[in-house]
């Protein structure tokens, strides 16, 4: 009852790590421990590589010592082989931590008589095992007795007892075998090894090569199931596991600066948000490259690590030109805070393209980004779309800031050359051509920052010898004006000012004139009306003097008529009538 | 040609079936064909596995002619004595005749 009711617990498949970067991923660990592992793939496309890297990373990261069975190449050619992968076999040889048993077979030398089996593979392996205590094998390829013997009876019976006998000694085995028409193998060693199947491929498309690595089958275990890119250069192999398109990336609140201070106060929170992506598109010439650079040189100047991935240009002279216009890379490409990885986009297909910046992004760990241009990138658009959304992700998932350039045919920004990369931007700063009055110039707009409260501006962008600057937008009859027009107009605006604020100050000094006349006027007729009152008053007192007088003066004549009248009529005189002050 | 020496070594592993046809057909052949002018060394890589390195051996039973040169080299029990003959470049009587 128990037993229905909870799944028994099984012990889980023992797996031995490649340590091939990636693989592992996909393989959720590794190879089956103890079992053998076939890997198949068409010449050249990395099988030797592959299988010498598993021995490789065994002897050194997993006390693992393995056994190289070489069927093709001398142990010499190997060793020298994978020396430029910085594998020192030879070392690893004179530690017992590697072997290497190289089985020659020439066809012309020999002839067959009779019954035989392979028991001579048997004891050389056996021998080799034992010496060195390996834990893996490599048959590299054991296919080639397919051609050298002509008792396919023999060799099949004797190819079924080798992985039986592999296994019966717990070794982990790769065993590579060549592609066959039709079948995984040419002679369909899978029907022999059927634990584990690895496809190596590599296509051709547009005259482009691309690797990819299949894991077919896996008994006994869960695997990624996808064609994943992979790598072979002097780093060794590096296989891809490009995750799928998610949406589940942290987003951050910090605002980090542009590089450029007036773009940053037209982004409304002083700069572009991390983690998030930016796209500045733009025609031939209009300042792309050097804003990305800015960006940055800015990242790095805060002491964060840039990654500029170049796709037109070579480090050397994007950095002279950059220069030119004062932004400096060169110091910290020095310091190692800028990494620069200049390619041409038409190096590789695209899925190398992801695999490559994959890797580098794994590598250097930069938190900021510049890609240059991503208009480099040529196919067809479904193809070229999905793969900037890939890449896009990339970046987002790790956190990465990153500036996009974009060449675009022309001004028209509904000109789509981009992909529709636009639409997964978060923010998006066109640089446009402005030509107008026999020049050319440049402007800048933010056409959208989401999340922001942004400037819908266009400034003029210039580019100087100290950096980007932005400068204010002049509006005239005609539209946004730049350079010389600009200056013409600041010129007449200074002009129109200088005389606007001299009518001013005329005015002003008008009006105090006006104002000084008026207080004049005024004090004039306060003096006016003291005078008048003075005047009144003199009036008044004259009247009354003049009464005195007269009241007086009568009196006087009074007593002189008296006298006058006494000496003519002897008497008083008649009583006059008092005229009084009115 | 006839009076070259064979040097003959004969790689076999353990004692098997195989090994003993291979030992005695080779003796048989050796008897009639060459006789007094060969030399036939067993080794048993079984006993001496790091022979079959150094020696280049993949199939056992195999048959190595290292004398007179080219080295030759011969797989199998040796049962089809004429396959062995052409391998060691011996030329029979009746070849010549």
């Amino acid at each position: 009852m128990n037993a229905e009711m909870m799944p028994p617990v099984l012990p889980r498949l023992a797996k031995a790590a490649t340590g091939v970067p990636g693989l592992d991923e996909i393989l959720l660990g590794g190879v089956p421990a103890g079992r053998p592992t076939l890997v198949c793939g068409s010449a050249g496309c990395g099988k030797t590589l592959l299988g010498m890297t598993f021995l490789v990373n065994g002897a050194t990261r997993y006390d693992e010592p393995g056994v190289f069975v070489s069927f093709e190449e001398t142990g010499k050619d190997l060793v020298e082989n994978v020396a430029s992968l910085g594998f020192d076999v030879q070392q690893m040889m004179a530690e017992k931590k590697l072997a290497i048993d190289h089985i020659k077979i020439d066809r012309s030398e020999i002839e067959e008589s009779g019954d035989y089996d392979l028991e001579g593979l048997f004891v050389r392996l056996g021998y080799a095992v034992d010496q060195i205590g390996a834990k893996r094998v490599v048959l590299d390829t054991i296919e080639t007795l397919f051609s050298t013997l002509s008792n396919q009876g023999i060799l099949r019976a004797e190819l079924r007892r080798l992985f039986g006998w592999l296994k019966y000694r717990g070794l982990t085995a790769v065993i590579t075998a060549e592609r066959g028409d039709g079948s995984l193998t040419r002679n369909s060693l899978e029907e022999y090894v059927s634990d584990c199947v690895i496809l190596l491929d590599h296509r051709v498309l547009d005259q482009v090569t691309t690797r990819r690595l299949r894991v077919v089958k896996y008994r006994g275990s869960a695997h990624g199931t996808n064609e994943y890119p992979f790598l072979l250069d002097d780093q060794g192999i590096t296989v891809l596991p490009l995750s799928s398109v998610g949406l589940r990336h942290r987003v951050y609140d910090e605002a980090i600066p542009t590089g450029v201070p007036a773009l940053d106060a037209m982004l409304g929170v002083g700069g572009i948000y991390r983690g998030s992506s930016v796209l500045v598109s733009g025609v031939a010439g209009s300042g792309k490259t050097i804003l990305g650079a800015s960006f940055a040189a800015a990242a790095c100047a805060r002491g964060e690590r840039s990654l500029f991935l170049s796709f037109e240009e070579s480090a050397d002279q994007l950095v002279r030109n950059v220069g030119s216009a004062g932004i400096d890379l060169q110091t910290p490409m020095k310091t190692g805070l800028l990494h620069f990885n200049a390619t041409r986009a038409t190096v590789y297909g695209l899925e190398t393209h992801l695999a490559v910046l994959q890797r580098e992004l794994d590598r250097f760990q930069p938190t900021v980004a510049v890609v240059d241009p991503v208009s480099a990138f040529r196919g067809a658009p479904a193809e070229v779309h999905a793969f900037l959304l890939r890449l896009l992700d990339m970046l987002k998932t790790r956190g990465i800031t990153t500036v996009f350039t974009s060449l675009m045919i022309s001004n028209d920004r509904m000109d789509q050359s981009d992909f529709g990369m636009s639409s997964l931007m978060d923010t998006w700063i066109a640089l446009i051509d402005i030509e107008s009055s026999g020049e050319r110039n440049r402007g800048l707009y933010i056409l959208k920052s989401r999340g922001m409260n942004h400037s819908n501006q266009i400034s003029e962008y210039v580019l100087t010898d100290h950096g980007i600057e932005l400068m204010p937008p002049y509006l005239g009859p005609g539209g946004v004006l730049t350079g010389s027009a600009r200056l013409a107009l600041e010129a007449q605006e200074q002009a129109d000012g200088r005389r606007r604020r001299e009518e001013v100050e005329r005015r002003r000094r008008e009006i105090a004139r006006k104002r000084m006349l008026t207080e004049r006027q005024i004090a004039e007729l306060q003096t006016e009306i003291e005078a008048l009152e003075a005047e009144s008053s003199a009036l008044s007192t004259q009247e009354a003097d003049s009464e005195n007088i007269r009241v007086s003066d009568r009196a006087a004549m009074a007593v002189s008529r008296r006298s006058k009248w006494r000496a003519a009529n002897g008497g008083d005189p008649p009583p006059e009538v008092t005229v009084r002050a009115r | 040609m006839t009076s070259e020496h064979y040097n003959l070594r004969l790689y076999v592993a353990g004692q098997t079936p195989k090994s003993l046809a291979a030992i005695a057909n080779l003796k048989r052949i050796c008897e009639t064909h060459l006789a007094g002018r060969y030399a036939i060394e067993v080794i048993d890589v079984a006993a001496n596995p790091q022979l079959a390195a150094m020696d280049q051996i993949l199939a056992v039973p195999t048959l190595v002619r290292r004398l007179p040169e080219p080295l030759k080299r011969i797989i199998g029990d040796l049962s089809k004595i004429d396959r062995v003959l052409l391998g060691l470049d011996i030329v029979t009587e009746e070849a010549t005749a």
